[in-house]
Order: C-alpha cells, then structure tokens, then sequence
C-alpha cells in the first residue's frame, strides 16, 4: 500500500540525535527510518487492522493541507470531546465523498489537546473496495456494525458514526444541510450499552464542496454504486472536476449527551432510543443552521 | 480419575505430538492413537493402532480399550498428502460422522474434544473485525477445508444434542503455524514472490503449534465444555508477514490472481481455494477472551511471534536484502486480544 510514500516525520516526535550537518537532516534520517521499518514489516497493527504509526505519520500529514489550506476548517467546541475514555461521535455526512469525515478525522488529531484518533464507522462497500478499504482500515476505520463500534467504545476509543450514510452524501445540493433519515438508531444502542456520551457534531462547509446537481441513477447501477453524481465540473472536466471546490468549513462538536444515566435494559427500549436518536438528530440540524445563520459566505 | 484418551490423526504432525504429550501426562492412564499409515515419528508412551476413522472397526477400538476421552485431530486441512481433495473431504465428512456413531454407541465415553477452525466464520467485507463464538459467519464457506469444518461442526453439534451427558469442546482455530507443521498459508508464505490480490491486505491471525497443542491439552483437561476460539493475541498484515519475510510481494490484478490460483494449484504445489484467496483480501479476526475467562487459556506466543517462530525455523533465504526484523516493541492491542 502507501510504504512508497514518504512524508517527513514531526520533528518533535523524533529522538535528538545531535548536530544536523545539513538542514532537514533529521526529518530525512527519521523518513528513511521510517521507510526502512515499513519495508521489514516492523510496525504492528491492532486487532481492528489501525495503523497508528501510518496514520499519525503519514495519512493524517497528508491530508492537512486540504483541511487547513484548501476548506481552512474552523473548529468549535473541541472541549466536548473527552480527553480519554469512550466517546461517540455523530455527525451529518455529505459532499458527494466522504471528506468530512477525513476532515473530522484530522481535526481531532490536530486540534484536540490529547491528539486523538478518531475510529470512524464506514459502510461495507468502502470495505469491499480495493485499495480504499484497505487504507480504510490501516487508518482506523472499521465495519459499521454494533459488535465494532461496542469493542471499540469499550476499549475507550473515539468512535465516529455517519449514520446518513450514502442518502447524505449523495444527496442532491438542493437539499443541502437537510438531515437525511438516521439509520436505524443501531449507535444510540451502542453508545447505550457501552455508556459512552453521544457528542452531536455539525459540519458546515461539506455541502458546497461537489454540488449534485443530478444523479445518473443508471450509469450508478452499471457500475454499482450508489449513486453517481452530476455536478457543475464532473464529469464534464475529467480529473480536474474532481477536484473539491474551496468552500469554507466549520466543524462544531456538541454539548455531550449522557448516556450512563439510563438504566441497564435501556439499549432494549425501543422508544427510548428513537428518542434519542431523534435528540441528536434535532440538536445537530439546529446547529448546522445557526452554523449556516453566521456564515459569511459560503468560500469565506 | 482413570483416563483413556483415544486421539485420531496421529500419522500427522499435530496430532503425533498431541498423543506424544498427553502420553508423558501423570493423570493420563492410556493414550490409543488412530491413522490409516503407521506415524512417522515415535509416539513416545501411546500406542498406535492402524484403523481407518472411516470405517466402523473405530468402534472396535474404542469398546476395547474403554475409551473416556475422544480427541478428534483428524479434520486435515490441505488434500497435498491426503490424496486429492475428495479423499480429504472423505477423511474430514465421513471420517467425523464415522468417528461420532462410534462415540455415540459406547456408554465408555465421557467427553469429546474435536479440533475446528475459525474458518467456520467465513469471510466476507462485512465481517465485524472480531468473531466471538456466538456469531454466524456472514459469507458461509462454500469450498475446501472450511466447508468441511463447517460440516464437521454440524455433526459435533448433532451429536452433543443426542448425547447429553457428553462434555463436548469445540476449538476453532486462527491458522497454526510453527516449526514443524505444514500447512497452505506455510507453503504460500515460503513461495519466494508471494502472489497477493492488488488493492487487499487480509488481517492474519495466527497460532502457534505449540500453543495449540496446549489449547487441546486445556480443554481434554478443564472442566468447561464449549466452543472456543483460539489464536495468538493481535493480528499481522499479510502485506506486513511477506514483508519480514523478506519476500517479494506480488499484487497481481483479481483476474490475474484468479488464474494464478489455478496455475498454482495445477503444478500441485498449494492448494488455494477461492475460500482463501477471499481471506488473504480481507482477512479475519477472532475474540479470544473466552477461553482465557473459561479455561484460563492464554496463548505463550502472539500473532507476530508465532510468525518470527516460524520464519526462525525456515531458514527461507532472504530474497529481500534487508536482515531480519528485530523484536518489535511491544504494542497495546485493544479488544479480546489481550488479558
């Protein structure tokens, strides 16, 4: 996969090891002794295939230039989020392809005062694809399924959940910061019977960044996808109308909402958690639109 | 407490040692071995006796020596040696129905240990990243080794229903690998360029053979009949296990590997089933915290040590230039895979 890539290391996670004779030289020392390690296969990975060192070194640099340069993401209320210990994260999803859940990603690597690595929940094709899923998982991701996304809330890891899933990224632009239907509520059970806190997340900017004007639903089933979008540059300029517009993003984590509260046979009362669901549903769309209210304009 | 322990497949790596070691244990009275070719090494204090697990005579056998224990060694993972894939499935289906009529008629038995694999589980992309033993498999297996492990289990399940009063344990076991044991995943690894499937990296689970044995020798012994999966702790890449290696990777586009498969298993040299090729594109993993909570089982070898081992007892030649790899440090693992 990506061992061919090579990315200075942070220098401030590199040992010391004396004078530099040239400038660079440590980041260069650290690259090839990084490189050196990925080609012997001396790195480990977790049960779930995550790839700590990849993704701190390599994947995460990569893609910020594209967070702090290109969609300039402001972030709000990292403070919600847990410096340790299981968390939820539930966000709306959308742009076509899934880059703000990458950009959530990064922002809590970067922005986060205890760095930390956000295990998102993807759909079984990202799982099924070549090459996207298997970086998928070197980068932490895993199979949005209760018995995962359980083992990893236990386990006191950050767990991020799209649960429009491709009905929001999908979606045509003229329904953009429309909430799409929320799954079934399969997180809430999750985050119920782990007793994690469920962090409603609200994420402005994504929308603007592929507009689906159409969806050609039969060049979709051909090729069996979910949907194949239509928008003002692709497919009409090739690779160049892959290229994201620069909207400018806002990403707001939420006030927590406690779970621990509830008895231990909550995660089985069906009501409840279609209430709950229905609670982080309406806090995230109520913030997107107070998001959208104070927005400036949508690539400043 | 008196123990007669018959055990089956000892002309096999496995299932040798097994009947070595159960032989040498002080709470152990008799250990009676079963295979159709006499073993190839000394099975130390056990006796051998030539009897096809096929054939109803088993049950001769197992009347005559008063049998209590039954470990069932002999479900064969790979038809080079066994004689051709029917001849393996006949060993493994057949064998195991024979095997269990026998155990079913004599009043002497008591208990039934029978070696499974995690193969059971199948694979697929949407497997949850660990199995625990009370999932299905999402893909069931259609071909090979885990087909019939799955059938083997159907009729282990039917006979524990019709036979109550037997303790019955089931291992399923993450691929075992070592020093001495051979096995398809041993012969693929030891191919000088590994052919693997552009775009994939299955997670590998491994055991180790020693490890496995004492999994077996755990359960003969604890007092906790069940299913249990067994597997060293965390897991290896393929793309990683090639790499240290210190062999040359190989992505071959899914058409091309499809056709490589069949080239390979042509030449006779490993048989690969569709089943595998699936596993070494996505891979599997399975939760293990139940028999470290019920038998108290905790493997002595992780996943990645299992690998060196078995790459420190098969000198493989290096095509790689770069030197073996060096203990990696050691790495918190989240989920079953840990204590």
């Amino acid at each position: 996969m990506s061992d061919a890539r090579v990315i200075p290391l942070n220098p401030e996670r590199e040992p010391n090891d004396g004078g530099a004779s040239f400038p660079g030289e440590q980041q260069l020392a650290g690259a090839l002794r990084f490189l050196r390690r990925r080609l012997e296969g001396s790195y480990q990975v977790d049960d779930f295939g995550f790839d700590r060192e990849l993704t701190r070194d390599v994947l995460v640099p990569a893609m910020r230039p594209l967070y702090e340069k290109w969609f300039r993401v402001e972030v709000h209320g990292i403070e919600n989020v847990p410096a340790d210990g299981g968390a939820l994260i539930v966000a709306n999803h959308s742009g076509t392809i899934a880059l703000d859940s990458l950009m959530t990603q990064v922002a809590l690597a970067d922005h986060h005062p205890a760095h930390r690595e956000l295990r998102m929940l993807g759909a079984d094709m990202v799982f099924a694809l070549p090459f996207v899923g298997t970086v998928a998982r070197r980068a932490g991701h895993t199979l949005a399924c209760n018995p995962d996304a359980e083992r990893l809330l236990e386990a006191g890891e950050l767990v991020g959940v799209w649960p429009e899933g491709f009905k929001g990224v999908g979606k045509p632009y003229s329904e953009r910061y429309r909430l799409q239907r929320f799954g079934r509520g399969g997180f809430v059970s999750a985050a119920l019977r782990t007793r994690v806190p469920i962090i409603p997340t609200s994420i402005v900017g994504a929308e603007e960044i592929y507009p689906i004007l159409a969806d050609a639903k039969l060049l979709a089933r051909m090729l069996g996808v979910p949907y194949f979008p239509i928008t003002p540059t692709f497919p009409w300029l090739g690779p160049l109308g892959m290229i994201p517009l620069p909207s400018k993003w806002h990403i707001e984590f939420g006030e927590p909402i406690m779970t621990d509260v509830f008895t231990d046979g909550a995660a089985d009362d069906p009501m409840l958690m279609f209430n709950l669901t229905d609670q982080v549903r309406e806090t995230i769309q109520h913030t997107l639109y107070k998001l959208l209210m104070q927005r400036r304009s949508v690539f400043f | 407490m008196a123990r007669v322990v018959l055990v089956t497949g000892v002309s096999r790596y496995l299932g040798g040692r097994l009947a070595r070691l159960l032989a040498s244990h002080p709470d152990i009275e008799r250990v009676v071995g079963v295979d159709v070719i006499p073993p190839p090494d000394d099975l130390g204090h056990a006796e051998f006796v030539r009897a096809d697990i096929r054939n109803p005579v088993i049950a001769k056998v197992i009347k005559a020596a008063a049998v209590d224990t039954v470990v069932h060694m002999n479900v064969i993972a790979t038809p080079v040696g066994a004689g051709g894939r029917s001849a393996m499935k006949e060993i493994n289906v057949i064998g195991t129905m024979q095997l269990l009529a026998a155990c079913q008629r004599e009043p002497s038995v008591r208990q039934l240990v029978v070696k499974s694999s995690a193969m059971v589980y199948g694979v697929s992309p949407k497997d949850p990243a660990l199995f625990t033993e009370d999932m299905e498999a999402i893909r069931l297996p259609r071909s090979g080794f885990a087909k019939d492990s799955v059938e083997v289990e159907g009729y282990v399940r039917g006979f524990a229903r019709r036979r109550p009063d037997v303790d019955v344990t089931m291992l399923r076991f993450a691929n075992i690998l070592g020093a001495g044991i051979d096995t398809p995943l041993s012969r693929y690894l030891s191919l000088p360029v590994v052919p693997t499937v552009m775009g994939f990296d299955g997670r590998l689970q491994l055991t180790h053979e020693d490890d496995a044995l004492d999994a077996v020798q755990t359960a003969t012994f604890g007092n906790a009949p069940g299913t249990y999966n067994v597997s060293g702790d965390g897991v290896l890449m393929l793309s990683q296990a090639i790499a240290r290696a210190g062999r040359l990777n190989l992505p071959l586009p899914t058409p091309v590997a499809s056709v490589t498969r069949d080239v390979v298993r042509r030449f006779g040299l490993i048989d690969f089933t569709s089943e595998q090729i699936e596993y070494f594109k996505y891979g599997r993993g399975v939760d293990t915290s139940l028999i470290r909570d019920q038998l108290g089982f905790v493997p002595k070898y992780s996943t990645l040590e299992t690998f060196d081992a078995f790459l420190r007892a098969h000198p493989l030649g290096r095509i790689m230039p770069w030197d073996a790899p060096d203990e990696p440090a050691p790495v918190s693992s989240i989920g079953g895979g840990l204590a």
